[in-house]
């Protein structure tokens, strides 16, 4: 069995430390080694977008991230989007607008959302499309996420 | 009856106004599941979890002549090794899954675990439990499996040719209800009659006769198959799963482990998807083997490949149709032929599909053949509506040229000769009341069907049929002492039912939907509920829903009249306030009474199971613009409006949901997806990088028109949103490709290559 890391990031703005196979995927550390399942697999290769995370500022789909890369990294799931017990206005607006069913690709699609209305308040509908084109959803059509990152927008520039 | 109406978008056509019905609260699960909390099915953990993984053919098509899984059970880590051998008994009889046709128990357990043949690259041949999933992995890797490879049979015109390879050598086919002696990899061939089609052709004046093809296309969830299972020491097995049915995975489960079905509880786990697609079982049983012999539980869990190659696909298809009509609009007589693939095992869609293929016309004389097809690909599954849009494909397109033969519009052609209630079905049916008409004049009253067109445009419509069905359902409610009510429901929610369940109490007791708690709970832990499919939920949980608040209702005059001390049949319960008829100072509300329960004789319960068979069929329509470039032939869909009759839409956004998901899981259907096989049968393109479902960046907005036309079968009128909205989308696109371009297509995907190949400009 191969060796362990010991790696330590912070993650949702705690302190956490891990040991990790350098074969273990930063998806299958936040899953199974820290318990944060909120983060979902739907392919293991990058083109889903269910396990999308916030990583040192930037979004990433964390199936092709290692876990050893964390080291010295900041990471944002969907667990760590709310501010306690006040949900952001993406998760409020998600449901307002019924835009989850299943609601297996959600996490992805709030994670993703959200680095896009913090780098851009006023998107056009093209700007999301384009913008969520990496997470897919097979429920809805995309028509009620489209609508609620529009009225997430509309709500954070009243804020 | 024609509604006069300013279309706006997401218009709600509302018959019938209530309290509750038709508002859109906020779901009841949905915080759970936009904070990440929700636990789905790969989310379950245990103590001592063991994980698993599953050794999968290579070939699509083998003898398996030897299995030896010595070296894997040698490697340190690994606790147990399974194959088909670890099964016990004959396997005799039969399963019903509720999906269609029951099958054989023996070919469920043989696409569990392979006995003596693979027949698709990847069949399940053993399975592996280890302490961890990449030790599992590596263990696989060790059993050494001795094929004898075969040829492969990719489709069902190559399985239905002379001299085909033959899949299963005790399958005979079933000739029109007779059983033969012929052994091919046609399982059946049935025929719905009506009429006289030669009569009725030698009366048409215009007749189009066509052959179309579909590939072979996945339900495309987001969530691949999961099970944990544990065998206890108990003799009881325990199955944690991502399932529509957990009843249904139950009952299963017991038929293959030779098990009473009370010694297996299932407890259904949040579902990322599954449209039709989680109704089988493949993991559960090889999760439970591996249990029994490690005694820990075992997770297993699909990859994304194993979900392609391994999992649910919806049949290719082969069809002709042949359809006559009068110069005036008459349809005469219609021929159909479907051939519809079933995978490895008998049992594809092609009976609902003959009976949807027709159902929207009103028919003197007409045919539908059916084919049952086996072929060198996983079993089909379910796909919401399963069968149909492969015959609307065909038979929509059909119609759509005899409109232009005609010079007739298509809509005014479809209104011409639609079914309605009274029509006798070719397949047999006489139709109750339904709503394809109304469907039909809200199309062509909406402002896109006149909206202008630009440069390389075109516009197509099409219309689509699917029954919807009834069955058990089972819900318990119990009043707090706040006045809130705990539900409790066997439905699996894969797309906000919590919610439709729940308001249909809420609507009953006069109580807002929040103060209606659901919880979906175990097959120990609430009655026989039948599965989460066949837009069946919303219909009779919601029934079994109603009942039980009625129930409550009764209960709570009871109590009240006895705690005032009068004629129970004078007191009633409106909207949520309990009075007296006779003393208007009699008087309280539903929260202030339920406080006074405990202290006057105890909580109010009530348990209902409904099996309501007076279910409403739905037919819904689209109108689609697409933009064709005339160099590449790339597609985009640039307007689309879906209209469909729901009988009464419960919570009117998730209806709406119901109608946008099918229509865009349509498109993708129609543009791009397809099983891409090699010569060797294997799928090329089992990634989703390759197998390319619609992005957000494909598609336009969605807009819907909600038809009620309220079904008298039901309280509220509900007849079930989830299917009849894929089935016009791969026609209507077909049609507007040909409005567009002036060439029609006759197979899916209408991919740029396709398109420019119509055009002659490919090579």
């Amino acid at each position: 069995m191969p060796g362990k890391t010991h790696i330590q990031t912070i993650i949702n703005g705690e302190h956490v430390d891990f040991l990790c196979e350098p074969r273990q995927s930063l998806l299958e550390v936040l899953r199974d080694e820290i318990g944060l399942t909120g983060t979902k697999e739907g392919c293991n290769d990058g083109n889903c977008g269910a396990c999308t995370v916030e990583f040192d500022g930037r979004i990433v789909t964390s199936c092709l991230v290692l876990g050893v890369e964390a080291q010295g990294k900041e990471i944002t799931t969907i667990e760590g989007v709310a501010e306690g017990s006040t949900l952001h206005p993406v998760q409020q607006a998600f449901l307002e607008n019924a835009a989850l069913q299943c609601g297996i690709c959600t996490p992805g699609f709030i994670v993703a959302a959200k680095a896009l209305l913090e780098q851009n308040s006023d998107p056009s509908e093209h700007e999301i499309r384009f913008w969520l084109a990496n997470n897919l959803c097979r429920c809805t059509g995309y028509d009620k996420i489209v609508r609620a990152v529009q009225d997430a927008a509309v709500k954070m520039q009243e804020a | 009856m024609t509604q006069t109406v300013d279309y706006e978008r997401n218009m709600v056509l509302a018959t019938k106004t209530y309290d509750v019905v038709g508002t859109r609260p906020i779901r009841h699960d949905g915080t759970d599941k936009v904070t990440g909390r929700a636990l789905y099915g790969a989310d379950y953990d245990t103590a001592g979890l063991l994980h698993g993984y599953i050794v999968r053919s290579p070939h699509a098509h083998a003898n398996i002549k030897n299995i030896d899984t010595s070296k894997a059970e040698a490697l340190e880590g690994v606790l147990a090794v399974v194959t088909n051998a670890d099964f016990t008994g004959d396997a005799e009889g039969m399963v019903d899954m509720g999906e269609g046709a029951p099958t054989s128990l023996k070919w469920l357990r043989d696409n569990v675990l392979a006995s003596d043949k693979a027949l698709y690259r990847g069949h399940a041949i053993a399975g592996v439990a280890a302490v961890s999933p990449h030790i599992a992995e590596e263990a696989a890797r060790l059993i050494e499996v001795d094929y004898e490879v075969l040829p492969p049979v990719i489709t069902v015109e190559d399985a239905m040719a002379d001299g085909a390879p033959i899949l299963h050598d005790d399958l005979k086919t079933m000739e029109l209800g007779e059983e033969t002696d012929n052994v091919s990899n046609v399982a059946d061939h049935f025929q719905h009659k009506k009429g006289d089609t030669a009569k009725g052709f030698a009366e048409a004046d215009v007749i189009v006769e066509r052959e179309y093809r579909a590939k072979t296309v996945h339900q495309g969830y987001i969530e691949p198959h999961n099970a944990t299972a544990l065998w206890n020491a108990d003799g009881r097995v325990h199955v944690w799963c991502s399932t529509q049915g957990a009843f249904a995975v139950r009952d299963a489960m017991a038929q293959l482990l030779e098990m009473p079905e009370s010694q297996i509880r299932v407890t259904p786990m949040e579902i990322g998807g599954g449209f039709g697609g989680k109704i089988p079982i493949y993991l559960e049983p090889v999760a439970a083997l591996l249990s029994r012999k490690s005694g820990r539980a075992v997770k297993i869990l699909m990859s994304r490949a194993d979900v392609f190659e391994a999992s649910g696909p919806t049949c290719g298809s082969w069809s002709r149709v042949k359809i006559g009509a009068k110069n005036d609009g008459t349809i005469t007589a219609a021929e159909v032929e479907l051939a519809f693939e079933a995978g490895a095992y008998p049992g594809s869609p092609v009976p609902a599909g003959a009976q949807c293929a027709l159902a929207a016309y009103d028919i003197e004389n007409g045919t539908v053949d059916g084919y049952d097809v086996v072929v060198n690909k996983p079993k089909t599954a379910a796909y919401r509506a399963p069968g149909a849009p492969n015959a609307a494909f065909a038979v929509e397109q059909a119609v759509d040229e005899l409109a232009q033969k005609l010079g007739m519009d298509p809509i005014e052609l479809r209104l011409k000769n639609a079914a309605k209630e009274g029509t006798r079905r070719v397949d047999g049916p006489v139709f109750g009341r339904v709503g394809l008409v109304e469907t039909l004049e809200a199309m062509r009253d909406h402002p896109h069907y006149n909206a202008p067109l630009g440069e390389n445009q075109g516009r197509g419509v099409a219309v689509g049929f699917w029954f919807n069905i009834g069955f058990h359902s089972a819900v318990d409610l119990a009043v707090n002492g706040d006045g809130t009510v705990n539900l409790t429901e066997g439905s699996t929610d894969i797309g906000g039912s919590r919610a439709s369940i729940a308001m249909q109490a809420a609507e009953v007791l006069g109580i807002p939907a929040e103060d209606v708690h659901p919880s979906v709970v175990d097959t120990d832990s609430i009655g026989y509920t039948f599965l989460t499919g066949g837009s069946r939920t919303t219909f009779a949980t919601g029934w079994a829903a109603y009942e039980a608040a009625q129930s409550v209702k009764r209960q709570m005059i009871e109590r009240a009249a006895t705690i005032w001390d009068v004629d129970v049949d004078s007191v009633q319960m409106e909207k949520g306030v309990i009075s007296s008829a006779t003393d208007p100072e009699l008087s309280m509300t539903f929260k202030e009474l339920a406080g006074q329960l405990a202290g006057t004789g105890g909580g109010i319960s009530a348990s209902e199971s409904v099996n309501p068979q007076s279910f409403g069929g739905s037919f819904a329509g689209n109108i689609v613009d697409v933009e064709v470039d005339p160099e590449t032939g790339k597609t985009d869909v640039t307007r689309f409006t879906a209209v469909q009759d729901v009988g009464k839409a419960i919570h009117p956004s998730y209806v709406e949901g119901q109608m946008q998901g099918g229509s865009v899981q349509g498109i993708g259907w129609a543009l791009n997806e397809e099983y891409y096989m090699n010569d060797d049968g294997g799928m090329d393109n089992s990634t989703l990088l390759d197998y390319r479902m619609p992005t957000s960046l494909d598609l336009p907005m969605i807009d819907t028109v909600i038809v009620e036309v309220a079904n008298p079968g039901h309280p509220y009128g509900v007849r079930g949103v989830g299917e009849a909205n894929i089935v016009p989308p791969t026609p209507a696109v077909a049609n507007a490709i040909q409005s567009a371009t002036g060439n029609r297509l006759f197979e899916t995907p209408m991919n740029s290559v396709a398109i420019v190949a119509a055009q002659g400009n490919g090579s």
